[in-house]
């Protein structure tokens, strides 16, 4: 009997002893191992992502419109035709969404030459165009902005001499980059209308060194994706062949 | 008699194989521990490899590839962790379709335990965010993002402790300042709290309070900004704080060689690791860990 109780006592405190010793950490080992083709791919995660990839697939490359002719930003010096296929697509998809929500309609459009993601390919346009072209998240918004402001706007115009896109506005330099003409849907610039100036948010927010928008009477928000404006664009027509114009021109 | 004496010598002999046996086992349980912890950052919807063509990462990436890479490090060790530092979303097609919903449901089939909240998550919104916590089945842990005007309250945790095999892994996240970097209307009532404070506060938590043998800090502040040297980054970090065994970093995407070891403000010396982007690397740091007294006298040696 006694033996046995030596026993358990033995047991109890070597126990007892064994769990008072905290884990020490003695040896770190770090590195750094790289997916690549050499490791076997899950064939139960491939076939789970399968059905997703698939349908992106489909929707991104199922034919929207067709494009007459290759477009580059490059192409033209004071305007683009890309560039004013953009600017007037988004003039056209803005606009009813706009004019619904303020009862005002939009009287110009800017956009930036930079954002021209890629070029327009001839041949099949599809919604993966539309994100190479515009592969950022920006959406459009609405600047009212006061004649005087809309000055400075073209006053960054004439001087940066790039072909922004821009819509529904006019403008014409002389060789000194002075304003021969500026006017919005045909008429003259007061400086105490009001004019509501599409853009997007980042150009808004001062993107490209477009200060001029901070200074404005009110801003809407259309929650409208620059990229979901072109593909609505791309569902409507059948052909798109925009051409170099007189928008934005530079008189000898 | 005789019966009676076999009875107790034949019970005092089990007791002894017994406790042979309870004493070896305990010793051999308990004298030697592994714990890896796998790590990965900035994903950024990145679930297909990259293709043949690609002009930088040519067939690398790839979440199908990644799964079956953890499954091997985890035959070879269960106690494994599995961990994500943020920027899960944002950067391929999948985002835009499916607004995240497939990077959190791979994860959850990847068995994460935990991530942190990276500045891109909240690209789609806090609503966006919040919208596809449905598909999460791991752990979502951020201590400085205070969410408690947000949708997001209740849905995070600022640490979770995790035991393997007896020992406890402490982690707390620390996400980076939103205010410029995302839109107000996104991030919404989301509060920023200082992060060295916080981090200081958790390790106490976990080393003091909680009694953590490993503390694990998942961070989306970035690893080093060198222009502003004085913007918290994570060497920063690490070095303002002490109890911090690892710190795993995003937002910069930066490719190291190999872990840094970094001194604490105690002069101890931790790790920080951060694996790129895109699904490119996995991290692995291992753990080691022995009750016996005699090897703790030398230290922890660190082998990168």
């Amino acid at each position: 009997m006694r033996l046995t109780h030596l026993f358990f006592l033995l047991y109890f405190f070597c126990l007892f002893n064994c769990k008072q010793r905290k884990p020490e950490l003695t040896k770190i080992e770090g590195r750094q191992i790289q997916i690549t083709d050499t490791l076997q791919s899950d064939s139960e995660i491939e076939a789970y992502i399968k059905p997703y990839r698939d349908h992106i697939k489909k929707d991104l490359d199922s034919v929207l419109a067709y494009a007459a002719n290759t477009f580059s930003k490059s192409d033209g010096k004071l305007n683009t035709a890309i560039g004013n296929y953009m600017a007037d697509a988004i003039y056209d998809e803005a606009n009813p969404v706009f004019k619904s929500r303020t009862d005002h309609d939009i009287d110009m459009v800017l956009l930036n030459h930079g954002g021209i993601r890629s070029v327009l390919s001839k041949g099949p346009v599809t919604k993966r165009t539309a994100f190479e072209l515009m592969p950022f998240e920006n959406s459009i918004v609405v600047v009212a902005m006061k004649g005087k402001q809309v000055d400075s706007l073209i006053h960054y115009l004439c001087h940066g001499m790039r072909a922004h896109p821009i819509s529904k506005l006019k403008l014409v330099i002389d060789d000194n980059k002075r304003i021969v003409e500026a006017k919005i849907k045909g008429q003259d610039i007061k400086a105490d209308n009001t004019y509501y100036v599409a853009t997007n948010d980042y150009l808004y927010k001062g993107g490209d060194r477009m200060n001029f928008f901070k200074t404005n009477d009110s801003l809407y928000v259309l929650d409208y994706k620059v990229r979901n404006a072109l593909i609505d664009n791309f569902k409507k027509i059948d052909t798109i062949n925009p051409v170099i114009d007189d928008r934005f021109i530079q008189i000898k | 008699m005789k019966r009676r004496d076999f009875i107790q010598q034949a019970t005092a002999g089990t007791a002894l194989v017994a406790l042979g046996g309870t004493v070896l086992q305990s010793f051999a349980t308990t004298s030697s521990k592994k714990i890896t912890i796998l790590h990965t950052n900035d994903v950024h919807s990145h679930i297909d490899a990259f293709g043949p063509d690609d002009g930088r990462n040519a067939n690398k990436g790839g979440v199908a590839r990644r799964a079956s890479l953890i499954e091997t490090i985890r035959k070879e060790n269960p106690n494994t962790l599995l961990l994500d530092a943020g920027d899960i979303f944002q950067g391929t097609p999948y985002f835009n379709y499916y607004g995240g919903e497939l990077e959190f449901k791979l994860m959850s089939k990847l068995k994460y335990d935990a991530a942190t909240i990276g500045n891109h998550d909240f690209d789609n919104g806090i609503d966006g965010l919040y919208a596809q916590l449905e598909h999460a089945e791991f752990k979502f842990i951020s201590a400085n993002y205070d969410f408690s005007n947000t949708i997001m309250d209740t849905h995070t945790k600022p640490y979770e402790i995790f035991v393997k095999d007896g020992i406890k892994i402490g982690v707390f996240g620390i996400g980076i300042e939103l205010n410029g970097l995302v839109s107000q209307e996104m991030f919404k009532e989301t509060t920023y709290l200082d992060p060295v404070e916080i981090s200081q506060d958790m390790s106490r938590i976990l080393k003091a309070e909680k009694h953590c043998d490993l503390v694990i800090c998942l961070s989306h502040l970035g690893y080093h900004y060198e222009k502003t040297p004085d913007k918290i980054s994570d060497l920063k970090l690490a070095a303002m704080t002490k109890d911090i065994d690892l710190i795993i970093g995003g937002h910069t995407h930066t490719f190291l060689p190999k872990p840094t070891v970094v001194k604490n403000i105690v002069g101890k010396r931790m790790l920080v690791n951060q694996v790129g982007c895109y699904g490119l690397n996995l991290g692995k740091i291992d753990f080691y860990f022995d009750s016996n007294n005699n090897v703790s006298a030398n230290g922890t040696s660190i082998i990168v």
